[in-house]
């Protein structure tokens, strides 16, 4: 495929701050860090209780802020401001499926977006387009900013498709998403996207059409693996460093693919057994393709879902999975049942590089120098669903 | 006519009590969206179904079809169900 040259990964900004984007069940909040990224000091809440999934700054522009919401009563919006969060606007035309034709059986009838799960802004050289991944799965592009939103591909409504995504019983308990849109950031033609249930798909001419990426993944025993529904891909991530390799937690394992091979490895195997490969997370250097952090949880028996043992912990690879060291160093010894979500664990791109997690408990975490040394930088905040580390300009 | 707008809402209308004019609630509602750009989504979805937890009253009685006929001196007023923590 043609490709525009452009040189992948690099650091921060010079003299650029880190700003964290909070996302929770009851609203965002940013925390913004000084040159040290010591101190942070909490701006919020924004949408006092609204459910926000996703709280996302546009990194081409550096001002534009994006937040998927919705409230217990009311339907599902994006929120959009231009000037870091100081005042914002509903979006015109939030993500919403087309209408389905009256008379339709059960099967054909027409679905609705429950929520906007996860926003990606797109390639470098197309400003102002986004994609948006809903729950029931669905694809959606803006290409104003994030002000209208339009299916993106014929996916949504692809009978083939359709019966991949499978039913409600087949997601997650908050029901079944689109997530990890991911562009290639030498062709925006090139993209991957996440379902769970439904697994991973890559497209390279734009989403005219799609192909299931499998091969080497695990699904729960007794299904069959051959079948997208059943994978479960909790979060995929593209090595900023290099774009030819990808890296996922999976609801089966930790996993690694370096394209042009279409096969996932199990690289999650050389984790401990006593902690196993099971998380939300998936975290990646910006500059180099061999180190990940992940953030193990218990995927035992009736999937807790929790800390394992109670004793959270971070894990780093250095070696593209091939080893694994634990990273708990100011983390709480014993009786912290956290999970961290999909969305909640994050790497700026600092030197040395920080990481960022957000907890179910409402604790917001630094895992300084590489997750050498972890400290809480806010307590008593609603459950969060999405950490960014984020470059206002 | 008169349209009692819930708290949820209000972020939108700035006020409890609007006018609207509409035959149906279904012009009711796309009148509302006029005054008050965005509002109709958060109640009605994409597929011209009541949200859960939003349910509208006329005169008084529940009502679950937007083709409900309107007339000027009906009272409407929207309310937010209950949907937990």
């Amino acid at each position: 495929m043609a490709r525009a040259k452009r040189k992948p990964g690099g650091g921060a900004r010079k003299g650029a701050r880190t700003a964290l984007l909070v996302a929770t069940r009851k609203g965002a909040w940013i925390f913004r860090g000084d040159a040290a990224r010591k101190v942070w000091k909490a701006e919020g809440p924004h949408f006092l209780g609204h459910i926000v999934n996703h709280l996302v700054l546009d990194p081409r522009d550096g001002r534009t802020l994006l937040a998927a919401a919705k409230t217990g009563h009311l339907g599902p919006t994006v929120f959009r401001s231009t000037d870091l969060g100081r005042t914002w606007k509903e979006a015109a035309k939030p993500p919403a499926f087309a209408k389905a034709p009256p008379g339709g059986s059960e099967g054909a009838k027409g679905r609705s977006v429950d929520h906007t799960f996860w926003l990606t802004p797109a390639h470098a050289n197309e400003p102002g387009v986004w994609y948006a991944g809903t729950s029931p799965q669905g694809l959606f592009r803006s290409e104003d900013g994030g002000v209208t939103w339009a299916p993106f591909s014929a996916i949504n409504d692809d009978p083939t498709y359709r019966e991949w995504m499978g039913t409600v019983q087949d997601g997650t308990p908050d029901g079944p998403k689109l997530h990890s849109i991911i562009v290639d950031p030498r062709d925006p033609r090139h993209l991957y996207f996440g379902m769970s249930g439904g697994g991973v798909h890559e497209t390279t001419d734009g989403g005219r059409t799609w192909t299931p990426l499998l091969k080497g993944l695990e699904v729960v025993e007794g299904f069959d693996k051959s079948t997208p529904t059943f994978h479960d891909p909790h979060c995929i991530r593209m090595c900023p460093g290099n774009p030819d390799r990808l890296y996922q937690q999976n609801h089966c394992g930790i996993y690694r693919i370096d394209r042009p091979s279409d096969a996932w490895v199990r690289v999650g195997a050389a984790m401990p057994k006593k902690v196993g490969d099971i998380g939300f997370p998936m975290v990646l250097h910006p500059s180099d393709p061999d180190a990940a952090w992940v953030f193990p949880m218990d995927g035992s028996t009736v999937w807790p879902r929790v800390s394992v043992g109670g004793v959270p912990c971070a894990y780093v690879t250095r070696d593209a999975g091939k080893s694994w060291r634990r990273l708990d160093a100011g983390l709480p010894r014993a009786q912290a049942w956290w999970t961290v979500k999909r969305q909640a664990m994050t790497a700026d791109r600092g030197s040395p590089v920080g990481l960022y997690l957000g907890t179910t408990q409402g604790e917001l975490w630094a895992g300084a120098n590489e997750g050498a040394r972890w400290a809480c930088i806010a307590r008593h905040l609603p459950e969060i669903y999405a950490v960014e580390a984020a470059e206002p300009g | 006519m008169k349209v009692l707008i819930p708290g949820p809402l209000r972020p939108y209308t700035k006020k409890r009590l609007v006018e609207a004019e509409g035959a149906t609630l279904a012009e009711l509602v796309a009148d509302l969206d006029r005054r008050f750009p965005g509002i109709r989504f958060r109640m009605i979805d994409e597929q011209d179904r009541m949200r859960r937890h939003i349910r509208f009253f006329v005169n008084g009685e529940q009502e679950f079809a937007l083709d409900r006929a309107l007339a000027p001196a009906d009272s409407v007023v929207i309310v937010q169900a209950l949907s937990g923590g």
